[in-house]
């Protein structure tokens, strides 16, 4: 048993340490050991794999927020196990049988949207619409251009 | 309170809610593994019919030994036990007079049936709720599954805008209701009615304050029954919503809206009765020249029945009033009277409205005598209860809550409440005389002739109104035993 706060927290020290040597490792040996290449999608902002820039305004497909409504209804049930947990020595089989009504009841509700086809979302509508030129479409282009040059 | 563990008496008490809720998940898993691809699933239909039932018999056997449950959170008793089983009963009733609706839009499914259980499992709560948090629990189970029947029709626009306004006006009313239950806690500490009427009735809480959470919670409930200065969403709720669902909406929840406002305004803010009476009195009169004179001008019968049911709580708000046992039957009497006649005037209407519901003109009922006779016939029949005349319930259901009115003292309420009623005759039978004396319009001649199922239920709501316009005393009586709330 730590005596100390300095000593209780020690492990918490030792592992911020581990995270900035980690992180800092990572970005130095990118600078000292990395290729540099210079291209138009390098220059780029960066975007998680999409266009930086175009209409503030895109229309999203409505699976988003199907999929977002399902996702906060799900973690509303683990958000109610935590607290049920902490009690759960005092009630005892009282808590267990209310947490089974209401697993059962959320359960039911997943089988539902399962069976329904909410969860399956390979066949979208947005697939076969026009869609804007991605970054990798717009590297394959700059490419192009260079092999043309020559 | 040794033990949170519930009691027997705690689940035979609750059992018609347990029955709904079971019933209701059951027929929400069994919808997609069902289904000839068709659109139409009657073994759903039928377990509907067979849950709602089997939760009337457990509210009926549970008031075989009524008393509180859960700890006082409800309280199983005549008043409440009435109002379980009028709304379990106008689901039954909506069922069978939905099925022909749903088949023709290719919408029946498991969902609309499990929607109208959950919501009525909801409004079971709200009428033995003995509890504010309890009972706002209630009210929203039953408010969101009918947020969702409202918008049933996903392709209709029509009937999306019909749920988008119900959803936001109808949670910004809960907003007050709510905020209202907070103040009331409080100042009383205590969210049981039984304890709050204890306490304001021993003194000592700011009149102010306390009137102001009165108003809030009266915005709220307001609100849920339609009475005037908050029915505005009505008429566009109803007009839009699917005709079964529309006429779900004006019995179910607006009975089980009443029961808690009566349950509330009479046991927790009984003692202060003589604040609260006034702006009853001005909203009672408000809602009811406003829903009869709005509804003289509608061509649209949907719209035409919803300023309807607005008049109608009007003439309940006047029984509130009263703040007598004598009102509380009478509202209990008129509430029944005018479920069943309503969910039967708009089964008629959705036969006639057709696919699409394109045929909702009151000019489109011309004719229907001559083409439909039964469909005629039992819609004179509502109509006429609605007017009051003898021998159909709403006689009798206007006859006590204006003799409450009297026994209370309001006089000019109830002269212009019957001046009002006299006005309400003249769009009432304007639909008749059509039916009966004009040529048959182009509606009337395409109409395919209504299922059984429909047929069952436009009969049993019009054996309903005449036999509780012929034999009012048997319920009647229950009703005045029922009414007195502790």
């Amino acid at each position: 048993m730590p005596e100390s706060l300095a000593q209780q927290y020690f492990p918490l020290l030792v592992q911020i340490l581990l995270a900035v040597l980690v992180a800092g490792g990572m970005v130095a040996a990118g600078l000292l050991i990395g290729k540099k290449v210079k291209n138009r999608v390098k220059e780029m902002p960066y975007e998680c794999g999409m266009t930086p820039t175009g209409n503030a305004r895109e229309r999203f497909s409505v699976k988003f927020y199907l999929v977002g409504m399902l996702f906060i209804l799900f973690d509303i049930e683990a958000v109610f196990l935590f607290p049920w947990a902490v009690v759960f020595r005092e009630l005892k089989l009282f808590a267990w049988f209310e947490m089974v009504t209401f697993v059962v009841l959320i359960l039911a509700g997943f089988f539902y949207i399962w069976k329904k086809g909410a969860l399956d979302w390979t066949q979208t509508e947005t697939s076969k619409a026009h869609k804007p030129p991605t970054a990798l479409d717009l590297m394959l282009s700059d490419e192009l251009e260079v092999a043309g040059r020559r | 309170m040794n033990s949170l563990f519930p009691t027997s008496a705690d689940f035979i008490r609750f059992a018609p809610e347990i029955v709904l809720t079971v019933v209701g998940t059951l027929l929400m898993l069994l919808e997609p593994l069902t289904g000839d691809g068709k659109g139409e699933k009657p073994q759903l239909r039928w377990l509907a019919i067979a849950g709602l039932a089997l939760a009337m018999a457990a509210a009926i056997f549970a008031y075989g030994d009524p008393g509180p449950a859960f700890n006082g959170m409800l309280l199983v008793d005549g008043f409440g036990t009435f109002f379980s089983v009028l709304v379990i009963g106008t689901g039954l009733l909506t069922v069978f007079c939905a099925q022909d609706y749903l088949i023709r839009e290719k919408q029946e499914n498991g969902e609309f049936y499990a929607l109208l259980l959950f919501s009525i499992a909801g409004q079971c709560i709200m009428a033995t709720a003995n509890e504010l948090i309890i009972l706002f629990i209630g009210l929203e189970i039953s408010s969101i599954s009918s947020y969702i029947l409202a918008g049933f029709l996903r392709e209709d626009r029509r009937s999306n805008e019909s749920a988008l306004k119900y959803f936001l006006l109808g949670s910004f009313a809960t907003g007050f209701l709510l905020y209202g239950v907070a103040w009331i806690y409080g100042l009383t500490g205590s969210t049981n009615l039984a304890t709050i009427q204890a306490t304001l009735a021993a003194g000592g809480v700011n009149p102010r304050l306390l009137a102001l959470s009165a108003a809030l919670m009266f915005v709220g409930f307001a609100f849920k029954v339609s009475a005037a200065p908050f029915q505005v969403w009505a008429p566009d709720v109803y007009q839009g919503a699917p005709s079964p669902v529309s006429a779900f909406l004006s019995a179910g929840p607006k009975a089980a809206a009443f029961a808690i406002f009566l349950r509330v305004f009479t046991t927790a803010f009984g003692s202060m009765a003589d604040r609260w009476a006034p702006v009853f009195w001005g909203s009672a009169l408000l809602t009811m020249i406003v829903g009869n004179f709005a509804a003289l001008r509608q061509d649209n019968i949907k719209r035409m029945l919803a300023y309807s049911s607005i008049a109608h709580a009007g003439y309940v708000m006047v029984a509130v009033t009263s703040h007598s046992t004598v009102g509380t039957a009478a509202a209990m009497f008129y509430l029944a009277s005018y479920a069943f006649v309503n969910v039967g005037a708009f089964a008629v209407v959705s036969y006639v409205a057709a696919k699409g519901e394109k045929h909702v003109g009151i000019g489109d009922f011309a004719g229907l005598a001559a083409r439909q006779p039964l469909a005629a016939l039992v819609m004179t029949i509502f109509f006429t209860s609605l007017i009051g005349v003898p021998l159909t319930a709403g006689f009798f259901g206007k006859f006590y809550i204006f003799k409450a009115a009297l026994d209370a003292g309001m006089v000019w309420l109830t002269v212009l409440g019957l001046l009002n009623s006299a006005v309400a005759a003249y769009y009432y039978l304007r639909v008749i005389v059509v039916m009966y004396t004009h040529e048959p319009s182009v509606a009337v001649n395409e109409l395919e002739p209504a299922s059984s199922g429909l047929q069952f239920g436009w009969v049993a709501a019009a054996a309903a109104t005449l036999a509780l316009g012929i034999f009012p005393s048997a319920l009647l009586e229950f009703a005045s035993r029922a009414a007195i709330l502790r």
